[in-house]
């Protein structure tokens, strides 16, 4: 089972392989030798490094002080810090863009990508905080800890497993993004990809630096792992006590500006530039009555994806956890290789194993269903991930010792254990599905639109003012899952 | 229009009177797909466009009006389609290509993947505006430009592309050089001045400009003032005219001089695939791209693209393609793999 959930998600790794392959070395080392590949390289890591970063402290920061604090206004922040998941890259880069002339390059990258992508920590994090049991930190409290001293050397070991995955992810995106880069002028490996496939056709060429870029995924892949392995086994919050509320006294006020100014930057600037497209141009109109079948495929599609990815990577996380072996983390750990892959990659193979081996289907709804489940498996994987890491190791022995058919066990036992962290999974992927563009284009049935599409149909021709109503439905639409999400997660 | 179009012109005479209404055109195309309108009735074909897709739509959609066949349009970059077509071979279930450059066609057909267009078809429009191998036929044109700020002094304005490698220019010149515009250029450069004139000449614009990953965010940057000028293809300063207003626009539109290499005519193609099943209803989506009706609607549209078909008026205030510059023949183009390693050993790559 799960090598055949391997199998599928890594396909579009060994497409590019044999792309690869056919053209051998001499094209890709031309590539590297001319001079801005070492520029590129630089790029790419130095923010990589430096977003990642950012991205947990802000995660972290903002997840604590939502689920932990009695922080004002938290019901409202909880549901609208995970909303910037739902501005996509591009409309993130050009909204800066469009308002500012400052915010370019490297340090304009760094503040966009970092506001853009903070929730992907924050999302398992939250969850993970939810879970954990508080009597642990209880525990170091009454042995004299200070607060500080809890969160640093409890708290924060505690949700090790989530904090990794997070920042895996972030990683991952940054890899792999294009969109946003290209409006901030920022070159990267990923955006010498695209122009690899975009100026010169070359996809073979393009599939060599391409897997130069899965070898870095591949570094930073196995050095999360060696992170999120030493995590402390955590105990899952069995008897279902809510952690106690700290009160942040005089820290009250500033805590909650701090995270109104993240979402200002993060969710309050892509919407005022949305608002001055459709109020400046001259194109605005309000969208005809197709934005509502539009919205619909959007939703639909991304949902359907979401369920299959997330239970997709139950029985791949579900055997990394029993077995714990070499070879259960390797595989594990190559699922996430696909997430830095350049979507138009992803896009390109899905067309070539559907044409070739499901032709049936063949521009059909279930290739781009698949093409979704493909890119946005890892992010299943990183919210089922965290949900196995608050379940109590054993638990499942102990329930068979009883008498309960394996089977069973994991429905009444495993499963309920990881709820919130499965609607995590879910909601991560229909998030970034229902946004995401490159693959959409090429894999969805003829005549579909989603709202990215149409976004993009009209942003080609210049027409900001008649594509912002778009990339506002999308954010609004996203409300949906969030909210169901939050709700489900208070709950458990 | 200087040579080639003679046989079409003396059609034109009559077609130029503009009192013709689209149904009477007397092109041998239009009247061909007529009489095969009949068996093509009911047909579906399926369309990949690399073209401004609201155009397309129109196109398609008074296509299916008048012949019956109706079209499947799938709208995405070119490139992308260039891949899947790659990708997907002998068993594609496009029937027709609609490119929005030579290179995407001359990838596609390199792997054999065309078919000849029809003649009659290919008559309609300039000869040196189709492939050489007459497998695939000029729809419309774009031209290279300069958009400047207003800012700019007309002095400074640049008459040559070579004039972009002035100190005026430093840090103030935007260049999109990932865009399918910008290599033929270069093409244009290495071919009449060698390949180490082109060298020098791009590591002078290296010096001066500001790289932006597409024409898009290089005219609104200029508009914004955050660079005083760009090249760009003639089309994205008609389209941010009518976003902005003609009252609130901030940048002019600009051309080189005559026989400068910037005044490049690149033309958008389509071609219909070897492996379709609907071979003639294809060709009859091929006729009606380059017939009177079709090219009305590009030069009208939003797009702004030049229509190709001679007495088919551009949008107005337009310049007259004829002023500007001839066809940069696909042939002269090639596959433009040398401009590109030359774009790329300069770093702007």
């Amino acid at each position: 089972m799960s090598l055949l959930v391997l199998v599928a998600v890594g396909s579009p790794l060994i497409f590019v392989v044999i792309e690869a392959v056919n053209a051998g070395w001499s094209p890709a080392r031309a590539l590297l030798h001319r001079p801005i590949a070492g520029v590129l390289i630089w790029h790419t890591l130095a923010l990589t490094s430096l977003v990642t970063l950012i991205a947990l402290v802000l995660g972290f920061a903002a997840a604590f002080l939502v689920e932990r604090t009695d922080v004002p206004l938290r019901k409202l922040l909880r549901v609208a810090l995970v909303l910037p998941l739902a501005v996509p890259e591009f409309v993130q880069g050009f909204a800066w863009v469009s308002l500012s002339n400052n915010v370019r390059g490297y340090w304009g990258a760094v503040l966009v990508m970092s506001c853009g992508l903070y929730p992907l920590v924050y999302l398992p994090v939250a969850a993970s905080l939810r879970r954990t049991d508080p009597a642990i930190e209880e525990v170091a409290r009454s042995l004299g800890h200070s607060q500080w001293s809890v969160l640093r050397r409890v708290t924060l070991p505690l949700n090790r497993a989530a904090l990794g995955g997070g920042a895996l992810l972030v990683c991952l995106y940054l890899l792999g993004e294009y969109g946003a880069f290209a409006a901030l002028r920022f070159q990267t490996f990923a955006t010498a990809i695209f122009n690899e496939y975009h100026v010169s056709y070359d996809t073979a060429s393009a599939s060599v630096l391409t897997l130069l870029l899965c070898s870095l995924a591949l570094i930073v892949v196995v050095g999360e792992s060696r992170v999120s392995r030493h995590a402390s086994p955590s105990r899952a919050n069995a008897d279902g006590r809510v952690a106690p509320i700290l009160h942040l006294g005089w820290g009250k006020l500033p805590a909650c500006l701090g995270l109104l100014a993240l979402l200002s930057l993060s969710l309050g600037v892509p919407l005022a530039a949305l608002a001055n497209w459709f109020i400046r141009g001259k194109s605005s109109s309000l969208p005809s009555t197709s934005i509502l079948s539009d919205t619909q495929a959007t939703l639909a599609y991304a949902l359907v994806a979401a369920i299959i990815a997330t239970v997709a990577a139950i029985p791949l996380a579900l055997f990394s956890w029993r077995r714990r072996t070499r070879l259960a983390r390797a595989a594990e750990q190559g699922a996430y290789l696909t997430r830095a892959l350049p979507g138009i990659a992803v896009g390109l193979s899905v067309v070539y194993m559907t044409i070739h081996y499901a032709q049936p289907f063949y521009e059909k709804a279930p290739m781009l269903v698949a093409g979704y489940v493909v890119l946005f498996f890892p992010l299943a994987l990183t919210g089922v991930r965290t949900a196995l890491a608050t379940v109590p190791r054993g638990i499942e022995e102990v329930a068979r010792s009883l008498g309960v058919r394996p089977g069973r066990v994991l429905l009444r036992v495993t499963l309920p254990l990881m709820g919130p962290g499965l609607g995590v999974a879910a909601a991560l992927v229909t998030l970034s599905a229902s946004t995401e563009l490159t693959a959409t284009l090429l894999l969805r049935p003829i005549g579909t639109q989603t709202l990215a599409t149409r976004f993009w149909s009209y942003t080609t021709g210049l027409s900001y003012g008649a594509a912002a109503p778009y990339a506002a439905v999308m954010i609004a639409v996203s409300v949906i899952p969030v909210l169901i999400l939050a709700r489900r997660g208070a709950r458990a | 229009m200087r040579r080639a179009v003679l046989g079409p012109i003396a059609t034109l005479g009559i077609a130029g009177a503009l009192t013709a209404c689209g149904s009477s055109t007397p092109s041998s195309a239009t009247s061909s797909g007529a009489t095969a309108g009949q068996s093509l009735k009911g047909q579906t074909i399926t369309v990949y466009s690399g073209q401004h897709e609201e155009t397309t739509k129109a196109l398609t959609s008074d296509f299916a009006k008048r012949t019956g066949i109706q079209v499947r349009l799938k709208s995405d970059d070119e490139a992308s389609l260039a891949g899947q077509l790659l990708q997907e071979g002998s068993v594609s279930p496009a029937d027709v290509f609609y490119a929005e450059n030579p290179p995407a066609l001359t990838t596609v057909q390199e792997k054999n993947l065309l078919t000849t267009v029809d003649a009659s078809t290919l008559s309609q429009v300039p000869a040196d505006a189709s492939s050489p191998e007459k497998d695939w036929v000029g729809v419309s044109a774009r031209t290279a430009a300069f958009a400047a700020n207003k800012s700019v002094p007309a002095a400074e304005l640049p008459q040559s592309v070579y004039d972009l490698t002035k100190p005026y220019w430093k840090g103030q010149l935007g260049l999109a050089p990932s865009e399918t515009d910008f290599a033929p250029i270069v093409t244009k450069i290495i071919e009449t001045k060698g390949t180490a004139a082109a060298k020098a000449w791009l590591e002078g614009l290296k010096a001066n400009a500001k790289v932006f990953e597409s024409n898009e965010t290089l005219i609104a940057s200029v508009d914004k003032g955050e660079i005083k000028g760009g090249l760009i293809d003639h089309y994205y300063w008609y389209r941010l005219r009518d976003e902005v207003g003609a009252n609130k626009l901030k940048t002019t539109l600009n051309y080189f001089a005559t026989g400068d290499p910037g005044t490049l005519v690149d033309v958008s193609g389509a071609a219909v695939l070897k492996s379709s099943k609907h071979q003639a209803a294809g060709q009859a989506f091929l006729a009606y791209l380059v017939s009177e009706p079709a090219q009305k609607i590009i030069a009208t549209s939003h797009s702004y693209e030049y229509p190709l078909r001679p007495g088919v008026q551009p949008s107005a205030g337009q310049k007259a393609l004829a002023s500007i510059a001839g066809f940069t023949s696909p042939l002269q183009l090639g596959n433009g793999k040398s401009a590109l390693a030359l774009l790329q050993s300069v770093g702007l790559l």
